[in-house]
């Protein structure tokens, strides 16, 4: 898209704005739109989290079951995430399988959170080789204005923080079974995404959909609490410099702690 | 016994000394590597490449028509890379219908080679690259990139600087140079890295694992002075391919001295 004429002119006006040193909405190049993530608030999912990002609107869904464990980790539990472009989400998209952008969106976050060893998978183990719990992480994207990766790492690490997951009961014959009782995960890092966009010379950070569309790449880099590094993700036919990519590394970092505080303010 | 105590003795002084790789390589070293340009007859441009024990073949087609049409861009080319591993290529089998991790590394291998191209010169076009995975031992992705940016100049294509790639990664807590399998699955971390060595621009750059700021940013440096290795190893291959022809065009000057044929010597120099 940005090559049409359009999206040049778009292009133009925005470079010009962030010239100045201001963006199109009036914030500043390394700030955020207003947060606003409500967790724990569908009864039938054992967590969950919806995160208003200005105008982008996405739901996140954790879902606990047993299942069979992978061949090669009998022991270890198994956690999926999955991204569902909504086609109620923008007039872009169109039912039916996943858009590359929507797996790789899966992708980043999973990366995030199973780099950073969020969950000690081998304690969700329930009768080896045969069940262990899966932990389903469903980012739905609801109203796409920009800079889904952001908002759906920090729901996900919301919903995952409150999550009241189930307890199950193991029988002598290894049959298991699902008690009343709950008890939240036990997450051992709490890793948030970041990405800063690179528009010319400018590096910005949360995106909307407009500057998405005109920018030139991106760098999503994933930092938890100990300001260690989990993920990084580059995206757009541009090349960075090491320059840039330090930079990018240093908004990432000092960007994180404000991202995640806001995230697990509601546990 | 004395054998075995012998050993213990040998086993400390060396882990005081010196520290060593699974497969014996220096930290910055890299694996084996070799390149060859023009492997497949059919393809506009061709390479296969052994990084390690990674061997991948990659083919080019194009600037060519676009189908389906809908995907083409009315006032430039499109890069369309294409990452398959072989059912064969890991243990276990896995199918050979294109998984998520396909989808999301073919991608960021376009993304990685696009910068290098004028894609601007080929309106309503498309330049199809595909690498096949014959067998995976650990950077694929790294390896593809480096097969693709050789099959692409082997094509004709211009291109502002061939794309070398590396990985650099943290592995029993050292940074080191291009894992491979075990040192991927076992390690802290990996960073993949593709570079314009040229232009001085990394193009491609992912990571996975747990990494200070400064480990990660030394795993970059370190993952860059890789490519840069690359770098010859791709010139290389396509000199290698390009004193190929020097040596036909010799003995066809040979065979005009003995023939006097001039017409064949012109069709040589054409090819």
């Amino acid at each position: 898209m940005s090559n049409t004429i359009v999206s040049r002119l778009k292009r133009k006006k925005i470079t010009d704005v962030l010239a100045t040193g201001k963006r199109m909405d009036g914030r500043d190049l390394l700030q955020y739109r207003d947060w606003e993530i409500k967790t724990n608030f569908l009864a039938k999912s054992e967590g969950s989290a919806e995160v208003r990002l200005g105008k982008t609107h996405v739901v996140v869904g954790v879902k606990v079951d047993v299942g069979h464990p992978f061949e090669d980790t009998p022991d270890a539990g198994v956690m999926m995430v999955n991204a569902e472009y909504t086609p109620a989400a923008h007039p872009t998209w169109e039912p039916g399988p996943p858009s590359d952008d929507a797996i790789e969106l899966a992708r980043v976050v999973d990366r995030g959170l199973r780099a950073a060893e969020i969950l000690d998978m081998e304690k969700l183990g329930l009768v080896s080789g045969e069940k262990v719990q899966m932990i389903f992480i469903d980012l739905y994207v609801l109203n796409y204005d920009g800079n889904l990766i952001d908002a759906c790492s920090a729901g996900a690490l919301a919903a995952l923080t409150t999550a009241d997951a189930p307890k199950f009961k193991v029988s002598k014959e290894e049959e298991v079974e699902k008690t009343d009782k709950t008890e939240k995960l036990k997450l051992k890092a709490h890793p948030v995404a970041v990405t800063v966009c690179k528009i010319g010379d400018s590096l910005i950070v949360d995106p909307t959909y407009d500057e998405e569309e005109v920018k030139d790449g991106r760098i999503t880099i994933t930092v938890d609490e100990n300001g260690n590094l989990n993920a990084i993700q580059k995206r757009g036919a541009v090349g960075f410099t090491v320059d840039e990519i330090k930079k990018c590394i240093n908004i990432a970092s000092e960007k994180a702690a404000e991202i995640r505080a806001i995230a697990l303010a509601g546990e | 016994m004395s054998k075995k105590t012998k050993k213990k003795t040998t086993k400390r002084k060396s882990s005081k000394k010196k520290w060593a790789r699974v497969d014996g390589r220096k930290p910055d070293e890299l694996r084996p590597l070799n390149i060859e340009s023009g492997v497949i007859p059919n393809a506009d441009g061709s390479a296969y490449i052994e990084m390690g024990r990674n061997k991948i073949i990659v083919g080019v087609y194009g600037p060519r028509e676009m189908h389906p049409k809908r995907f083409s861009k009315p006032n430039r080319g499109v890069l369309r890379c294409r990452y398959h591993m072989a059912p064969f290529s890991v243990d276990p089998r896995r199918s050979p219908a294109p998984s998520r991790r396909d989808q999301e590394i073919s991608m960021v291998i376009t993304d990685a080679i696009e910068p290098a191209l004028f894609l601007e010169r080929y309106p309503r076009s498309v330049i199809d690259v595909y690498a096949e995975i014959i067998e995976a031992d650990g950077g694929t992705r790294c390896a593809s990139i480096n097969a693709a940016a050789v099959a692409l100049a082997d094509a004709g294509i211009p291109m502002k600087d061939l794309v070398s790639s590396c990985a650099a990664g943290k592995y029993d807590g050292k940074i080191v140079l291009d894992l491979g399998d075990y040192e991927d699955k076992k390690g802290e971390s990996d960073v993949p890295v593709a570079y314009l060595p040229k232009i001085g621009e990394v193009t491609l750059l992912q990571m996975e694992g747990i990494m200070t700021q400064e480990e990660t940013e030394k795993c970059i440096e370190l993952a860059i002075e890789g490519c840069k290795q690359v770098y010859e190893a791709q010139k290389e291959a396509l000199k290698k391919k390009y004193g190929m022809v020097e040596e036909a065009e010799e003995k066809a000057e040979e065979k005009e001295q003995e023939t006097g044929e001039e017409e064949t010597v012109e069709e040589e120099e054409e090819e």
